[in-house]
Protein backbone atom coordinates (compact mmCIF):
# COMPACT_ATOMS: atom_id res chain seq x y z
CA UNK A 1 0.00 0.00 0.00
CA UNK A 2 1.40 3.33 -1.04
CA UNK A 3 1.60 5.61 1.98
CA UNK A 4 2.13 8.69 -0.12
CA UNK A 5 2.25 9.17 -3.85
CA UNK A 6 3.49 12.41 -5.41
CA UNK A 7 2.77 12.99 -9.05
CA UNK A 8 2.44 15.51 -11.80
CA UNK A 9 0.22 15.13 -14.80
CA UNK A 10 0.11 17.27 -17.93
CA UNK A 11 -3.23 17.80 -19.66
CA UNK A 12 -2.72 18.79 -23.30
CA UNK A 13 -6.37 19.40 -24.07
CA UNK A 14 -7.14 23.13 -23.57
CA UNK A 15 -8.95 24.09 -20.39
CA UNK A 16 -11.77 26.57 -21.03
CA UNK A 17 -11.63 29.21 -18.31
CA UNK A 18 -14.62 31.17 -16.98
CA UNK A 19 -13.21 34.26 -18.70
CA UNK A 20 -13.60 32.49 -22.07
CA UNK A 21 -9.87 32.01 -22.55
CA UNK A 22 -8.37 28.58 -23.29
CA UNK A 23 -5.31 27.49 -21.35
CA UNK A 24 -3.04 24.67 -22.46
CA UNK A 25 -1.14 22.65 -21.63
CA UNK A 26 -1.96 22.51 -17.93
CA UNK A 27 0.15 20.68 -15.37
CA UNK A 28 -1.32 19.49 -12.08
CA UNK A 29 0.78 18.49 -9.08
CA UNK A 30 -0.98 16.16 -6.69
CA UNK A 31 -0.48 13.72 -3.88
CA UNK A 32 -2.54 10.74 -2.85
CA UNK A 33 -2.70 8.85 0.43
CA UNK A 34 -4.18 5.43 0.97
CA UNK A 35 -5.54 3.02 -1.63
CA UNK A 36 -8.32 3.41 -4.14
CA UNK A 37 -10.72 0.50 -3.62
CA UNK A 38 -11.72 -1.77 -6.54
CA UNK A 39 -15.02 0.00 -7.23
CA UNK A 40 -13.31 3.39 -6.87
CA UNK A 41 -15.86 4.63 -4.38
CA UNK A 42 -13.63 5.67 -1.47
CA UNK A 43 -11.98 8.77 -2.95
CA UNK A 44 -11.88 11.99 -0.96
CA UNK A 45 -10.60 15.21 -2.54
CA UNK A 46 -9.03 17.76 -0.22
CA UNK A 47 -8.95 21.29 -1.62
CA UNK A 48 -6.33 23.57 -0.14
CA UNK A 49 -6.51 27.18 0.98
CA UNK A 50 -4.86 30.24 -0.54
CA UNK A 51 -1.16 29.55 0.06
CA UNK A 52 -1.42 25.80 0.53
CA UNK A 53 -0.10 23.03 -1.67
CA UNK A 54 -0.66 19.39 -2.57
CA UNK A 55 1.26 18.21 0.48
CA UNK A 56 -1.69 17.91 2.85
CA UNK A 57 -0.18 15.14 4.92
CA UNK A 58 2.91 13.00 5.32
CA UNK A 59 0.55 10.12 6.07
CA UNK A 60 3.18 8.80 8.42
CA UNK A 61 5.83 8.30 5.71
CA UNK A 62 9.30 8.49 7.18
CA UNK A 63 11.38 11.45 6.11
CA UNK A 64 8.32 13.38 4.91
CA UNK A 65 7.59 16.83 6.28
CA UNK A 66 4.21 17.18 7.99
CA UNK A 67 1.51 18.40 5.60
CA UNK A 68 -0.68 21.45 6.08
CA UNK A 69 -3.57 19.29 7.37
CA UNK A 70 -1.35 16.65 8.96
CA UNK A 71 -3.57 16.20 12.03
CA UNK A 72 -6.67 15.63 9.89
CA UNK A 73 -5.36 13.19 7.27
CA UNK A 74 -3.75 9.85 8.05
CA UNK A 75 -4.26 6.45 9.56
CA UNK A 76 -7.13 6.62 12.06
CA UNK A 77 -7.58 10.36 11.60
CA UNK A 78 -10.67 12.27 10.42
CA UNK A 79 -9.81 11.54 6.81
CA UNK A 80 -8.70 8.02 7.56
CA UNK A 81 -6.20 6.84 4.97
CA UNK A 82 -6.78 3.23 6.02
CA UNK A 83 -10.31 3.59 4.64
CA UNK A 84 -10.18 6.37 2.11
CA UNK A 85 -8.12 7.24 -0.93
CA UNK A 86 -7.31 10.87 -0.18
CA UNK A 87 -6.25 13.20 -3.00
CA UNK A 88 -4.91 16.73 -2.73
CA UNK A 89 -3.83 18.74 -5.75
CA UNK A 90 -2.18 22.12 -6.00
CA UNK A 91 -4.73 24.62 -7.36
CA UNK A 92 -4.57 26.30 -10.73
CA UNK A 93 -2.73 29.62 -10.52
CA UNK A 94 -0.60 28.56 -7.55
CA UNK A 95 3.16 28.00 -7.60
CA UNK A 96 3.63 24.56 -6.09
CA UNK A 97 3.80 22.41 -9.17
CA UNK A 98 0.51 23.23 -10.90
CA UNK A 99 0.42 25.69 -13.77
CA UNK A 100 0.40 29.32 -12.64
CA UNK A 101 1.94 32.68 -13.49
CA UNK A 102 5.45 31.44 -12.61
CA UNK A 103 5.16 28.50 -15.03
CA UNK A 104 6.76 28.63 -18.44
CA UNK A 105 4.46 29.80 -21.22
CA UNK A 106 5.00 27.24 -24.00
CA UNK A 107 4.36 29.89 -26.66
CA UNK A 108 7.24 32.13 -25.50
CA UNK A 109 9.48 29.80 -23.53
CA UNK A 110 9.45 32.30 -20.66
CA UNK A 111 7.44 32.45 -17.42
CA UNK A 112 3.89 33.74 -17.95
CA UNK A 113 4.00 36.63 -15.49
CA UNK A 114 1.01 38.84 -16.22
CA UNK A 115 0.41 37.01 -19.52
CA UNK A 116 -1.18 34.32 -17.38
CA UNK A 117 -4.97 34.55 -17.72
CA UNK A 118 -7.06 35.63 -14.73
CA UNK A 119 -8.51 32.48 -13.21
CA UNK A 120 -11.49 31.76 -10.97
CA UNK A 121 -12.44 29.29 -8.25
CA UNK A 122 -14.61 27.53 -10.85
CA UNK A 123 -11.54 27.10 -13.09
CA UNK A 124 -9.67 25.46 -10.22
CA UNK A 125 -12.56 23.03 -9.78
CA UNK A 126 -12.76 22.32 -13.51
CA UNK A 127 -9.09 21.32 -13.42
CA UNK A 128 -9.63 19.17 -10.32
CA UNK A 129 -12.43 17.40 -12.19
CA UNK A 130 -9.98 16.54 -14.95
CA UNK A 131 -7.65 15.04 -12.41
CA UNK A 132 -10.46 13.00 -10.86
CA UNK A 133 -11.49 11.77 -14.33
CA UNK A 134 -7.88 10.90 -15.07
CA UNK A 135 -7.75 8.81 -11.89
CA UNK A 136 -10.82 6.93 -13.08
CA UNK A 137 -13.04 8.14 -10.25
CA UNK A 138 -16.64 8.70 -11.29
CA UNK A 139 -17.96 9.89 -7.97
CA UNK A 140 -16.03 11.33 -5.05
CA UNK A 141 -17.12 10.16 -1.63
CA UNK A 142 -16.36 13.64 -0.38
CA UNK A 143 -14.69 16.90 -1.25
CA UNK A 144 -13.52 18.99 1.68
CA UNK A 145 -11.62 22.19 2.32
CA UNK A 146 -11.34 25.36 4.35
CA UNK A 147 -11.27 29.00 3.25
CA UNK A 148 -10.42 29.08 -0.48
CA UNK A 149 -10.55 25.29 -0.28
CA UNK A 150 -14.05 25.63 1.16
CA UNK A 151 -15.09 27.71 -1.83
CA UNK A 152 -13.87 24.92 -4.12
CA UNK A 153 -15.66 22.31 -1.99
CA UNK A 154 -18.82 24.38 -2.41
CA UNK A 155 -18.44 24.77 -6.17
CA UNK A 156 -17.92 21.04 -6.74
CA UNK A 157 -21.50 19.83 -6.05
CA UNK A 158 -22.89 22.79 -7.99
CA UNK A 159 -20.74 22.30 -11.10
CA UNK A 160 -20.64 18.51 -10.96
CA UNK A 161 -23.70 17.33 -9.01
CA UNK A 162 -23.35 13.75 -10.21
CA UNK A 163 -19.69 13.49 -9.31
CA UNK A 164 -19.69 14.10 -5.59
CA UNK A 165 -21.58 12.37 -2.79
CA UNK A 166 -20.81 14.85 -0.03
CA UNK A 167 -19.04 18.12 0.55
CA UNK A 168 -17.50 19.75 3.63
CA UNK A 169 -17.28 23.54 3.40
CA UNK A 170 -15.24 25.08 6.22
CA UNK A 171 -14.79 28.78 7.04
CA UNK A 172 -15.86 29.83 3.57
CA UNK A 173 -18.55 31.79 1.79
CA UNK A 174 -20.48 31.83 -1.46
CA UNK A 175 -19.50 35.40 -2.28
CA UNK A 176 -16.57 37.56 -1.29
CA UNK A 177 -17.72 40.64 0.59
CA UNK A 178 -16.46 44.20 0.18
CA UNK A 179 -14.34 43.78 3.32
CA UNK A 180 -12.76 40.57 2.04
CA UNK A 181 -11.99 42.20 -1.30
CA UNK A 182 -10.61 45.27 0.49
CA UNK A 183 -8.02 43.33 2.49
CA UNK A 184 -6.92 41.49 -0.64
CA UNK A 185 -6.59 44.74 -2.53
CA UNK A 186 -4.25 46.11 0.15
CA UNK A 187 -2.10 43.01 -0.32
CA UNK A 188 -2.07 43.33 -4.10
CA UNK A 189 -1.21 47.03 -3.94
CA UNK A 190 1.67 46.26 -1.60
CA UNK A 191 3.06 43.73 -4.10
CA UNK A 192 2.57 45.98 -7.10
CA UNK A 193 4.07 49.01 -5.32
CA UNK A 194 7.34 47.13 -4.85
CA UNK A 195 9.72 48.42 -7.56
CA UNK A 196 11.09 44.92 -7.98
CA UNK A 197 7.69 43.62 -9.03
CA UNK A 198 8.33 45.13 -12.52
CA UNK A 199 4.82 44.55 -13.87
CA UNK A 200 5.14 40.91 -12.88
CA UNK A 201 8.24 40.35 -14.99
CA UNK A 202 10.71 39.66 -12.18
CA UNK A 203 11.53 36.00 -12.84
CA UNK A 204 15.24 35.35 -12.91
CA UNK A 205 15.83 38.71 -11.18
CA UNK A 206 15.20 40.02 -7.68
CA UNK A 207 11.73 39.14 -6.42
CA UNK A 208 9.40 41.77 -4.89
CA UNK A 209 10.09 40.62 -1.36
CA UNK A 210 9.09 43.70 0.57
CA UNK A 211 5.73 44.06 -1.11
CA UNK A 212 4.87 40.40 -0.77
CA UNK A 213 5.95 40.35 2.88
CA UNK A 214 3.71 43.30 3.69
CA UNK A 215 0.83 41.63 1.88
CA UNK A 216 1.37 38.53 3.99
CA UNK A 217 1.49 40.58 7.19
CA UNK A 218 -1.92 42.05 6.42
CA UNK A 219 -3.19 38.57 5.63
CA UNK A 220 -1.96 37.18 8.93
CA UNK A 221 -3.82 39.84 10.86
CA UNK A 222 -7.06 38.85 9.15
CA UNK A 223 -6.52 35.15 9.85
CA UNK A 224 -6.26 35.68 13.59
CA UNK A 225 -8.74 37.11 16.08
CA UNK A 226 -8.22 39.92 18.53
CA UNK A 227 -8.43 37.40 21.36
CA UNK A 228 -5.85 35.05 19.85
CA UNK A 229 -3.44 37.93 19.23
CA UNK A 230 -3.96 39.17 22.76
CA UNK A 231 -3.26 35.71 24.15
CA UNK A 232 -0.26 35.11 21.95
CA UNK A 233 1.42 38.53 22.14
CA UNK A 234 -0.45 41.01 24.28
CA UNK A 235 1.83 44.02 24.57
CA UNK A 236 4.91 41.89 25.23
CA UNK A 237 8.14 43.53 24.11
CA UNK A 238 10.65 41.82 21.90
CA UNK A 239 14.23 41.41 23.13
CA UNK A 240 14.02 44.48 25.33
CA UNK A 241 12.75 45.55 28.73
CA UNK A 242 11.45 49.00 27.87
CA UNK A 243 10.06 50.87 24.90
CA UNK A 244 12.85 51.90 22.54
CA UNK A 245 11.44 55.29 21.49
CA UNK A 246 12.34 54.50 17.90
CA UNK A 247 10.78 52.70 14.96
CA UNK A 248 12.76 49.55 15.47
CA UNK A 249 10.78 46.52 16.65
CA UNK A 250 9.26 47.07 20.07
CA UNK A 251 6.43 44.58 20.31
CA UNK A 252 6.42 40.84 19.84
CA UNK A 253 3.50 41.11 17.46
CA UNK A 254 5.60 43.29 15.17
CA UNK A 255 8.42 40.77 15.17
CA UNK A 256 6.02 37.92 14.52
CA UNK A 257 4.40 39.61 11.54
CA UNK A 258 7.76 40.59 10.08
CA UNK A 259 9.05 37.07 10.50
CA UNK A 260 5.95 35.53 8.92
CA UNK A 261 6.12 38.04 6.08
CA UNK A 262 9.79 37.46 5.30
CA UNK A 263 9.63 33.66 5.56
CA UNK A 264 6.65 33.68 3.20
CA UNK A 265 8.53 35.29 0.32
CA UNK A 266 10.86 32.31 0.14
CA UNK A 267 8.01 29.91 -0.43
CA UNK A 268 5.44 31.80 -2.46
CA UNK A 269 5.34 33.57 -5.80
CA UNK A 270 4.20 37.20 -5.75
CA UNK A 271 2.22 36.88 -8.99
CA UNK A 272 0.42 33.80 -7.66
CA UNK A 273 -0.52 35.99 -4.70
CA UNK A 274 -2.16 38.43 -7.11
CA UNK A 275 -3.92 35.77 -9.18
CA UNK A 276 -5.26 33.73 -6.29
CA UNK A 277 -6.56 36.72 -4.33
CA UNK A 278 -8.25 37.90 -7.51
CA UNK A 279 -9.85 34.48 -8.00
CA UNK A 280 -11.31 34.68 -4.48
CA UNK A 281 -12.48 38.26 -4.99
CA UNK A 282 -14.23 37.29 -8.22
CA UNK A 283 -15.98 34.50 -6.35
CA UNK A 284 -19.72 35.20 -6.31
CA UNK A 285 -21.93 32.22 -6.96
CA UNK A 286 -24.89 34.52 -7.52
CA UNK A 287 -23.05 36.32 -10.37
CA UNK A 288 -24.32 39.52 -8.83
CA UNK A 289 -28.05 39.05 -9.22
CA UNK A 290 -29.16 35.43 -8.98
CA UNK A 291 -30.79 34.05 -5.87
CA UNK A 292 -28.41 31.81 -3.96
CA UNK A 293 -31.21 29.29 -3.41
CA UNK A 294 -31.57 29.03 -7.21
CA UNK A 295 -27.82 28.66 -7.66
CA UNK A 296 -27.66 25.67 -5.31
CA UNK A 297 -30.90 24.08 -6.51
CA UNK A 298 -29.05 21.38 -8.44
CA UNK A 299 -26.99 20.16 -5.49
CA UNK A 300 -27.46 16.45 -4.80
CA UNK A 301 -24.60 16.02 -2.36
CA UNK A 302 -24.98 15.84 1.39
CA UNK A 303 -23.44 19.06 2.72
CA UNK A 304 -21.60 19.80 5.97
CA UNK A 305 -20.93 23.46 6.67
CA UNK A 306 -18.60 24.56 9.49
CA UNK A 307 -17.87 28.09 10.66
CA UNK A 308 -15.98 29.48 13.66
CA UNK A 309 -17.24 31.99 16.21
CA UNK A 310 -14.16 34.25 16.14
CA UNK A 311 -13.62 34.17 12.36
CA UNK A 312 -14.28 37.77 11.40
CA UNK A 313 -12.78 37.38 7.92
CA UNK A 314 -15.32 34.72 6.91
CA UNK A 315 -18.00 35.41 9.52
CA UNK A 316 -20.60 32.80 10.43
CA UNK A 317 -23.44 34.73 8.85
CA UNK A 318 -21.96 33.89 5.45
CA UNK A 319 -22.09 30.18 6.22
CA UNK A 320 -25.57 30.56 7.64
CA UNK A 321 -26.95 32.17 4.50
CA UNK A 322 -25.50 29.26 2.57
CA UNK A 323 -27.16 26.80 4.96
CA UNK A 324 -30.53 28.51 4.48
CA UNK A 325 -30.21 28.42 0.69
CA UNK A 326 -29.46 24.70 0.82
CA UNK A 327 -32.36 24.06 3.22
CA UNK A 328 -34.69 25.90 0.87
CA UNK A 329 -33.80 23.28 -1.73
CA UNK A 330 -34.32 20.14 0.25
CA UNK A 331 -30.57 19.44 0.29
CA UNK A 332 -29.36 17.38 3.25
CA UNK A 333 -27.28 19.87 5.15
CA UNK A 334 -25.63 19.95 8.55
CA UNK A 335 -24.13 23.04 10.11
CA UNK A 336 -22.11 23.78 13.22
CA UNK A 337 -20.55 27.00 14.44
CA UNK A 338 -17.55 25.92 16.49
CA UNK A 339 -16.53 27.98 19.50
CA UNK A 340 -12.91 29.05 19.22
CA UNK A 341 -10.61 32.03 19.70
CA UNK A 342 -8.39 31.14 16.74
CA UNK A 343 -10.25 33.22 14.15
CA UNK A 344 -10.11 32.21 10.49
CA UNK A 345 -7.04 30.05 11.16
CA UNK A 346 -9.19 27.75 13.31
CA UNK A 347 -9.61 25.24 10.48
CA UNK A 348 -5.83 24.70 10.64
CA UNK A 349 -5.77 24.53 14.43
CA UNK A 350 -9.01 23.19 15.94
CA UNK A 351 -8.51 19.52 15.21
CA UNK A 352 -10.46 17.88 18.02
CA UNK A 353 -13.90 19.20 17.16
CA UNK A 354 -13.33 19.00 13.41
CA UNK A 355 -12.21 15.39 13.78
CA UNK A 356 -15.20 14.52 15.96
CA UNK A 357 -17.57 15.85 13.36
CA UNK A 358 -15.88 14.92 10.08
CA UNK A 359 -14.88 11.38 10.95
CA UNK A 360 -18.44 10.40 11.78
CA UNK A 361 -19.91 12.45 8.98
CA UNK A 362 -17.95 10.39 6.45
CA UNK A 363 -19.09 7.18 8.12
CA UNK A 364 -22.70 8.28 7.79
CA UNK A 365 -22.33 9.38 4.17
CA UNK A 366 -20.82 6.01 3.32
CA UNK A 367 -23.47 4.09 5.22
CA UNK A 368 -26.38 5.98 3.67
CA UNK A 369 -25.13 5.34 0.18
CA UNK A 370 -25.78 1.63 0.65
CA UNK B 1 -32.81 2.30 27.89
CA UNK B 2 -35.53 3.47 25.52
CA UNK B 3 -37.67 6.31 26.69
CA UNK B 4 -41.43 5.82 26.58
CA UNK B 5 -42.01 9.20 24.93
CA UNK B 6 -39.58 8.23 22.16
CA UNK B 7 -41.35 4.91 21.73
CA UNK B 8 -44.74 6.61 21.51
CA UNK B 9 -43.45 9.11 18.94
CA UNK B 10 -41.90 6.29 16.90
CA UNK B 11 -45.28 4.54 17.02
CA UNK B 12 -46.98 7.59 15.54
CA UNK B 13 -44.57 8.14 12.64
CA UNK B 14 -44.79 6.11 9.41
CA UNK B 15 -41.67 4.42 8.05
CA UNK B 16 -39.58 6.59 5.77
CA UNK B 17 -41.33 9.81 6.83
CA UNK B 18 -39.60 13.16 6.58
CA UNK B 19 -39.03 14.54 10.04
CA UNK B 20 -37.80 17.85 11.46
CA UNK B 21 -36.95 17.82 15.18
CA UNK B 22 -36.91 21.32 16.66
CA UNK B 23 -34.64 21.58 19.66
CA UNK B 24 -33.30 18.10 18.98
CA UNK B 25 -30.70 18.15 21.80
CA UNK B 26 -28.10 15.42 21.45
CA UNK B 27 -30.09 13.67 18.72
CA UNK B 28 -31.39 10.73 20.81
CA UNK B 29 -34.88 10.88 19.31
CA UNK B 30 -33.73 11.37 15.71
CA UNK B 31 -31.27 8.49 16.00
CA UNK B 32 -34.03 6.28 17.43
CA UNK B 33 -36.50 7.26 14.68
CA UNK B 34 -33.89 6.59 12.02
CA UNK B 35 -33.15 3.17 13.43
CA UNK B 36 -36.77 2.18 14.08
CA UNK B 37 -38.57 3.85 11.21
CA UNK B 38 -35.91 4.70 8.65
CA UNK B 39 -37.03 8.32 8.69
CA UNK B 40 -35.26 11.00 6.70
CA UNK B 41 -34.69 13.30 9.61
CA UNK B 42 -32.91 16.48 10.52
CA UNK B 43 -32.83 18.67 13.58
CA UNK B 44 -32.29 22.24 14.64
CA UNK B 45 -30.41 22.84 17.89
CA UNK B 46 -29.00 26.00 19.40
CA UNK B 47 -26.32 24.54 21.67
CA UNK B 48 -22.92 23.89 20.06
CA UNK B 49 -21.98 20.93 22.25
CA UNK B 50 -25.33 19.22 21.53
CA UNK B 51 -24.86 19.88 17.81
CA UNK B 52 -21.41 18.27 17.96
CA UNK B 53 -22.92 15.24 19.72
CA UNK B 54 -25.56 14.90 17.00
CA UNK B 55 -22.97 15.07 14.23
CA UNK B 56 -20.73 12.64 16.07
CA UNK B 57 -23.43 10.00 16.01
CA UNK B 58 -24.38 10.64 12.40
CA UNK B 59 -27.53 12.67 13.00
CA UNK B 60 -27.97 15.52 10.52
CA UNK B 61 -28.48 18.81 12.32
CA UNK B 62 -28.10 22.52 11.75
CA UNK B 63 -27.13 24.85 14.54
CA UNK B 64 -29.67 27.61 14.89
CA UNK B 65 -32.35 29.29 16.94
CA UNK B 66 -35.88 28.06 16.33
CA UNK B 67 -37.20 31.45 17.45
CA UNK B 68 -35.84 32.79 14.15
CA UNK B 69 -38.53 30.85 12.31
CA UNK B 70 -38.46 28.25 9.58
CA UNK B 71 -38.81 30.66 6.71
CA UNK B 72 -36.60 28.78 4.29
CA UNK B 73 -38.70 25.64 4.29
CA UNK B 74 -41.58 25.31 1.86
CA UNK B 75 -45.16 24.55 2.98
CA UNK B 76 -45.75 20.97 4.15
CA UNK B 77 -42.17 20.07 3.40
CA UNK B 78 -42.02 17.60 6.31
CA UNK B 79 -44.39 14.83 7.28
CA UNK B 80 -43.74 15.52 10.94
CA UNK B 81 -42.30 18.44 12.82
CA UNK B 82 -41.46 17.55 16.40
CA UNK B 83 -41.18 19.64 19.55
CA UNK B 84 -40.26 17.15 22.22
CA UNK B 85 -39.83 18.94 25.53
CA UNK B 86 -38.81 22.06 23.67
CA UNK B 87 -41.99 24.07 23.08
CA UNK B 88 -42.11 25.28 26.67
CA UNK B 89 -38.69 26.88 26.06
CA UNK B 90 -39.80 28.80 22.99
CA UNK B 91 -40.06 32.57 23.23
CA UNK B 92 -42.52 33.27 20.42
CA UNK B 93 -44.94 30.36 20.69
CA UNK B 94 -47.46 31.70 18.22
CA UNK B 95 -44.90 32.37 15.51
CA UNK B 96 -42.83 29.23 15.99
CA UNK B 97 -45.77 26.84 16.32
CA UNK B 98 -47.43 28.54 13.35
CA UNK B 99 -44.26 27.97 11.32
CA UNK B 100 -44.11 24.34 12.39
CA UNK B 101 -47.72 23.82 11.31
CA UNK B 102 -46.94 25.46 8.00
CA UNK B 103 -43.92 23.33 7.11
CA UNK B 104 -45.19 20.10 8.67
CA UNK B 105 -48.21 18.06 7.66
CA UNK B 106 -48.39 17.01 11.30
CA UNK B 107 -46.76 18.49 14.36
CA UNK B 108 -45.91 16.36 17.37
CA UNK B 109 -45.74 18.29 20.61
CA UNK B 110 -44.40 16.67 23.79
CA UNK B 111 -45.01 18.92 26.78
CA UNK B 112 -44.77 18.59 30.53
CA UNK B 113 -48.01 19.13 32.44
CA UNK B 114 -47.39 21.84 34.98
CA UNK B 115 -50.74 21.01 36.67
CA UNK B 116 -50.44 17.31 37.40
CA UNK B 117 -51.47 16.07 40.84
CA UNK B 118 -48.04 16.20 42.46
CA UNK B 119 -47.50 19.76 41.33
CA UNK B 120 -50.93 20.82 42.51
CA UNK B 121 -50.35 19.32 45.94
CA UNK B 122 -47.06 21.15 46.37
CA UNK B 123 -48.62 24.37 45.27
CA UNK B 124 -51.63 23.97 47.56
CA UNK B 125 -50.10 22.47 50.71
CA UNK B 126 -46.61 23.89 50.68
CA UNK B 127 -47.35 27.18 48.99
CA UNK B 128 -44.28 26.68 46.81
CA UNK B 129 -43.79 26.59 43.07
CA UNK B 130 -43.64 22.87 42.35
CA UNK B 131 -40.37 21.01 41.85
CA UNK B 132 -41.07 17.40 40.88
CA UNK B 133 -39.43 14.58 38.96
CA UNK B 134 -41.00 15.74 35.70
CA UNK B 135 -40.57 19.44 36.58
CA UNK B 136 -37.11 19.33 38.11
CA UNK B 137 -36.20 23.01 37.94
CA UNK B 138 -36.40 25.81 40.48
CA UNK B 139 -37.81 29.17 39.49
CA UNK B 140 -34.31 30.61 39.28
CA UNK B 141 -32.71 27.96 37.08
CA UNK B 142 -35.53 26.78 34.83
CA UNK B 143 -35.01 26.93 31.07
CA UNK B 144 -38.79 26.87 30.71
CA UNK B 145 -40.46 30.06 29.63
CA UNK B 146 -44.00 28.64 29.39
CA UNK B 147 -45.95 27.00 32.17
CA UNK B 148 -49.04 25.29 30.91
CA UNK B 149 -51.41 22.45 31.64
CA UNK B 150 -52.76 19.99 29.14
CA UNK B 151 -56.09 21.81 29.29
CA UNK B 152 -54.34 25.08 28.52
CA UNK B 153 -52.76 23.53 25.43
CA UNK B 154 -56.11 22.17 24.25
CA UNK B 155 -57.82 25.52 24.65
CA UNK B 156 -54.93 27.26 22.83
CA UNK B 157 -55.38 24.85 19.90
CA UNK B 158 -59.16 25.42 19.84
CA UNK B 159 -58.64 29.18 19.79
CA UNK B 160 -56.10 29.00 16.95
CA UNK B 161 -58.10 26.56 14.81
CA UNK B 162 -55.51 23.83 15.28
CA UNK B 163 -56.94 20.33 15.28
CA UNK B 164 -55.68 17.76 17.74
CA UNK B 165 -55.45 14.45 15.92
CA UNK B 166 -54.17 12.29 18.73
CA UNK B 167 -53.10 12.63 22.33
CA UNK B 168 -51.13 10.25 24.54
CA UNK B 169 -50.46 10.76 28.23
CA UNK B 170 -47.60 9.53 30.38
CA UNK B 171 -46.57 9.51 33.98
CA UNK B 172 -43.54 7.87 35.58
CA UNK B 173 -42.76 5.89 32.44
CA UNK B 174 -46.30 4.53 32.03
CA UNK B 175 -49.24 5.55 29.92
CA UNK B 176 -52.20 7.28 31.59
CA UNK B 177 -55.74 7.03 30.32
CA UNK B 178 -57.97 8.61 32.97
CA UNK B 179 -58.08 12.29 33.96
CA UNK B 180 -54.84 13.22 32.17
CA UNK B 181 -54.82 16.87 33.20
CA UNK B 182 -54.65 15.68 36.79
CA UNK B 183 -52.70 12.44 36.53
CA UNK B 184 -50.33 12.82 33.55
CA UNK B 185 -46.92 14.39 33.97
CA UNK B 186 -46.41 14.66 30.22
CA UNK B 187 -48.49 14.55 27.08
CA UNK B 188 -47.75 13.97 23.44
CA UNK B 189 -50.14 15.68 21.05
CA UNK B 190 -50.33 15.25 17.31
CA UNK B 191 -51.77 18.40 15.81
CA UNK B 192 -52.34 19.82 12.38
CA UNK B 193 -53.62 22.89 10.60
CA UNK B 194 -54.54 22.84 6.93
Amino acid sequence: MAVIDKKQIVFQEPLLLKSGIFLSPVTVAYETYGTLNPDRSNAVLITHAFTGDAHASSNGASGEKPGWWEEMIGSGKAFDTDKYFVICSNTLGSCKGTTGPSSVDSSTGKPFGLAFPVITIQDMVALEKRLIDHLGIRKLLCVAGGSMGGMQALVWPIMFPESVLSSIVIAACHRHSAQQIAFHEVGRQAVMADPEWMEGDYYGKAVPKRGLAIARMVGHITYMSEASMEQKFGRKLVEKDALGYSFAKDFEVEGYLQYRGMSFVDRFDANSYLYLTKAMDYFDLTDGDRKLSDVVSGVRADMLIISFTSDWLYPSYQSQSLVRALQANDVDVSYVEMKTDYGHDAFLVEFDDQTRVIKNYLVRVERERK
Amino acid sequence: MIRLDHEIIAGIIEPGARVLDLGCGNGDLLAFLKEQKGVRGTGIEIDEEEVLRCLERGVAVTQGNINDGLGVYGDKRFDYVIFNESLQQVLKIDKVLGEALRVGRHVIVGIPNFCHLGARLQLFFRGRVPVTKSLPFHWYDTPNLRFLSLKDFRSFCAKKGISIERARYLTAGKEVVLAPNLLAEEAIFVIRKD
